[in-house]
């Protein structure tokens, strides 16, 4: 890795910190914990990395610990990512006076 | 990637990327808006859909078996988080963000750990910056996706109230010793002196186990002296961690996407874990390292004569405005329902029904917003702590459900562990009826005054068959 990779990305990294504190700033009460949860689930992004070593630790058909490490990873990504938007999604609809769920 | 590659099929990737990052923060900020929320949440997916296509389109299967394996890990997790999403009940909400917060935080530390050891078992050790880039990296995220874990399933466990082990409860405790704060920071300090070691001697894979372990405890210790009333500004907390995680996660594979949404998350949990300690009238500090209640509960030593439905009911005919003030109690008996038939009894009688929220009422911010809207009650009738408390003189009965050191005047003392928490003022309403199981003290173990004054009416039993028989009592006037 080069300085100036790691640079831009330490930038990338503290100007999506100064984003975050902007984006949310005033939250009305009913919406704190479906903006929980789908921020939990945005966080979920983790599913990439854990994408990208699944393919290239299996390569070779022979798994070491970390390619089962990374499957784990993928399967426990992936629940947070799908319940936490599903999640987020029923909770939203019955803010919205919609009926959903039991 | 080709370094030198400029031609658009090599760019695509990167593009799709920006896309999955533009769709996380317009998602994230419309998430914040009453109005456009769903569409905020729907953004989020179709940016996580992106992000996974993106990622897997760069791959090249070949003759592997790769492609299925990666299929069946999404099925997988797909199917099991949709399963739980889908049979969870609201009042066990909380418990599952933190569930799929924990999940979250170890699926960033498994990636770091996966990544450690795969270049420990291949001496493909890096060298140079990148060593120093990669290692802190993969420790960062190992530190604070293990104590996400393992302080989110702790906190999960103390928003039940305790834990099964072999058909024994356990209940969690709710206090600790001062002094474990000082092993708190000696765990912190070895775990960043084992990060140090780490890049010294990249190629001990015993280091990094170690920092594991360390990190796993230093979660438990965490949450552990941590209060039950404290646990949504936990949660929010550790929901910023597992971001944090997540961009971290970012720097190991060198992916912007990562980083943008991880870091985002990090901040903008970090504002909602600020505004509920506002709302607490506590500062985040305090919450995480001073004990808080449970240890010296009071004793409850005054009785109170309680009343039944029918004397409730009596009182209720013919009010003009009448005030609901929800708390955890709704939330565990699910009476949410019967509260909206007894307000809509009520209404159809000329009364003004109004329901006043306390910002940490339930164990989340906006759990009580959640439970009324899942019993259809309109959301211009919920009403802010702060608003309701200036119309709570001309109410002529307050019904507090469930609810009680969010309305203990003792706050209002300046003394105890309530002092100075904002509280919805129940006591001004001329009228004060608690339906409460018993006059047991609440989460911070202050007696509440409240309770003992001759305007209040004890309906003492489950908020579920209290409201029953008050609906039915009102009919039968």
């Amino acid at each position: 890795m080069e300085l100036i990779t790691l640079i831009g990305a330490i930038t990338v990294f503290i100007l999506a910190i100064f984003l975050g504190f902007e984006l949310i700033t005033k939250v009305p009460a009913t919406l704190h914990t479906p903006l929980m949860s789908g921020a939990n689930a945005i966080s979920g992004i983790t599913i990439v990395g854990a994408l990208i070593f699944s393919e290239t630790d299996f390569n070779g058909g022979n798994p070491g610990v970390a390619a089962w490490l990374a499957f784990f990873a993928l399967i426990l990504a992936t629940i947070n990512v799908i319940g936490g938007f599903a999640v987020t999604n029923r909770m939203l609809n019955m803010i919205a006076g919609k009926r959903g769920g039991k | 990637m080709d370094e030198n590659c400029n031609s658009l099929d090599c760019a695509l990737p990167e593009i799709g990327y920006l896309v999955a990052s533009i769709l996380f923060i317009m998602g994230l900020k419309k998430l914040g808006h009453p109005r456009t929320a769903p569409t905020g949440n729907l953004y989020g997916a179709m940016g996580m859909l992106v992000a996974v296509v993106v990622t897997i389109a760069q791959m090249d299967f070949g003759e592997t078996n790769n492609f299925i394996l990666i299929i069946s890990g999404l099925a997988i997790g797909g199917f099991i988080g949709y399963l739980m999403a889908v049979r969870v009940q609201m009042t066990g909400m909380p418990e599952m963000v933190a569930l799929f917060n924990g999940f979250g935080g170890a699926a960033s530390a498994l990636v770091a750990a996966s990544e450690v050891f795969r270049r420990i078992n291949e001496n493909d050790l890096p060298e140079g910056l990148e060593l120093y880039v990669a290692w802190t990296a993969i420790g960062l995220s190992a530190l604070v996706g293990w104590v996400t874990l393992t302080g989110s399933l702790l906190a999960m466990m103390k928003l039940k109230g305790g834990v099964e082990i072999f058909g024994t409860w356990y209940r969690t405790p709710t206090w600790g010793p001062e002094w474990l704060n000082y092993i708190k920071g000696l765990v912190l300090i070895s775990i960043v002196g084992l990060l140090y070691m780490t890049i010294e001697e990249s190629g001990n894979q015993d280091y990094v186990i170690a920092i594991i372990a360390l990190s796993s405890i230093l979660g438990i210790l965490f949450v552990l002296p941590i209060g039950g009333a404290d646990m949504p500004v936990v949660v929010s907390l550790l929901n910023s961690l597992s971001g944090i995680a997540a961009a971290f996660t970012g720097f190991i594979i060198g992916n912007n996407v990562l980083i943008i949404a991880g870091s985002m998350v990090g901040a903008a949990g970090l504002i909602l874990t600020n505004i509920m300690c506002k709302a607490m009238n506590r500062q985040l500090i305090d919450v995480l390292f001073k004990s808080f209640g449970g240890s010296d509960k009071e004793q409850v030593t005054r009785t109170k004569v309680g009343s039944d439905p029918e004397e409730v009911a009596m009182v209720c005919d013919g009010i003009s405005k009448c005030i609901i003030i929800p708390g955890y109690g709704m939330a565990v008996s699910q009476c949410q329902h019967q509260v909206r038939e007894f307000a809509d009894i009520l209404e159809a009688n000329g009364c003004e029904v109004k329901y006043g929220i306390h910002p940490v009422a339930g164990r989340m911010p906006g759990h009580m917003n959640v439970l009324l809207a899942e019993a259809s009650v309109p959301y211009e009738k919920l009403i802010e702590m702060d608003d309701i408390n200036s119309e709570m003189g001309e109410c002529d009965v307050a019904i507090v459900v469930g609810a009680n050191d969010t309305v203990n005047p003792a706050a209002r003392s300046g003394e105890g562990p309530l002092a100075g928490m904002p509280i919805i003022d129940a006591d001004k309403a001329r009228v004060v009826v608690m339906v409460k199981r018993s006059l047991s003290v609440g989460y911070a173990g202050v007696d509440n005054d409240l309770f003992y004054e001759d305007k209040t009416m004890m309906l003492f039993g489950d908020g579920k068959q209290m409201m029953t028989e008050l609906v039915s009592s009102l009919k039968d006037l």
